[in-house]
């Protein structure tokens, strides 16, 4: 008499608990939560250049002093960690894809290698065009 | 119900924010975060950047690809935290983590007005 998903009063569902470090015994169920806390590490750096823009803002001495911070020693391993786990984001992202989207060009599906060797392609050619506009 | 309607624009914007992470910040984290602060590569004049950042489509284009990237960042952690570190709160883990995409989205208009203005 209960709409399909609900529960009717008084009834106790058998719930497991799942610990909290469920992901450390496989090597898949990791790799899985490393590439979900790359979320951190993209917010990190979208908060790094928001600072970098204010300071350029504020003129060429607080540029000069955000550069001069950014050179300390845990800035720099900070920014490692963050460019490791965005490459993991990176990589991860291109191989689901194919398996989240179906492409379809005159009726055909493209096959997913196409569509992983396409976003790679993406990834030169918007790299190219960064240090173009900045070295300028 | 409004949560029904909010929903499929979240992950549109998780879609998009992902795609950008991905082909935007490896090259960014690789020059701002370690070349120029490190001296690897000669930083770029402050002139220049700031010529960059006052630009209209620069400021479009930045404002609009931070914002997306806060989402995506915001979105994921909140389920990393659900399932992930089995927090169950549920209201509040969206509430802290949209609501700090929400305070990055600001912060980021604030940098880029500055910047705009500072020409």
């Amino acid at each position: 008499m209960t709409p399909s998903g609900g529960t009717p009063t008084g009834l106790r569902l058998y719930r497991p608990r799942v610990s909290t470090l469920w992901w450390t015994r496989k090597r898949t169920y990791f790799v899985f939560v490393m590439r979900e806390l790359s979320s951190i590490f993209v917010a990190w750096f979208v908060v790094y250049l928001v600072v970098l823009i204010y300071a350029v803002g504020q003129g060429e001495a607080a540029y000069r002093r955000f550069l001069d911070w950014a050179s300390a020693p845990w800035v720099t391993v900070l920014n490692v960690v963050t460019l490791m786990f965005v490459l993991l984001h990176a990589v991860t992202w291109f191989k689901l894809t194919p398996q989240a989207m179906a492409v379809r060009v005159a009726g055909r599906r493209v096959p997913g290698f196409h569509i992983i060797a396409g976003q790679y392609t993406g990834l030169v050619v918007v790299s190219g065009f960064v240090l173009w506009l900045v070295r300028r | 119900m409004t949560k029904r309607r909010i929903e499929p624009l979240v992950w549109l914007m998780f879609s998009a924010g992902g795609v950008l992470a991905a082909v935007f910040l490896p090259s960014l984290i690789l020059l701002f975060g370690l070349a120029f602060p490190l001296g690897w590569l000669h930083p770029p004049d402050h002139a220049h950047l700031l010529a960059v950042l006052a630009n209209p489509l620069t400021f479009v284009i930045l404002l609009g690809s931070f914002v997306l990237m806060l989402v995506h960042s915001a979105h994921r952690f909140r389920y990393t935290l659900y399932d992930g570190l089995q927090i169950k709160m549920k209201r509040t883990v969206a509430v802290l983590t949209y609501g700090a995409a929400i305070l990055g989205s600001v912060a980021t208009l604030g940098a880029l007005w500055v910047a705009a203005q500072a020409l």
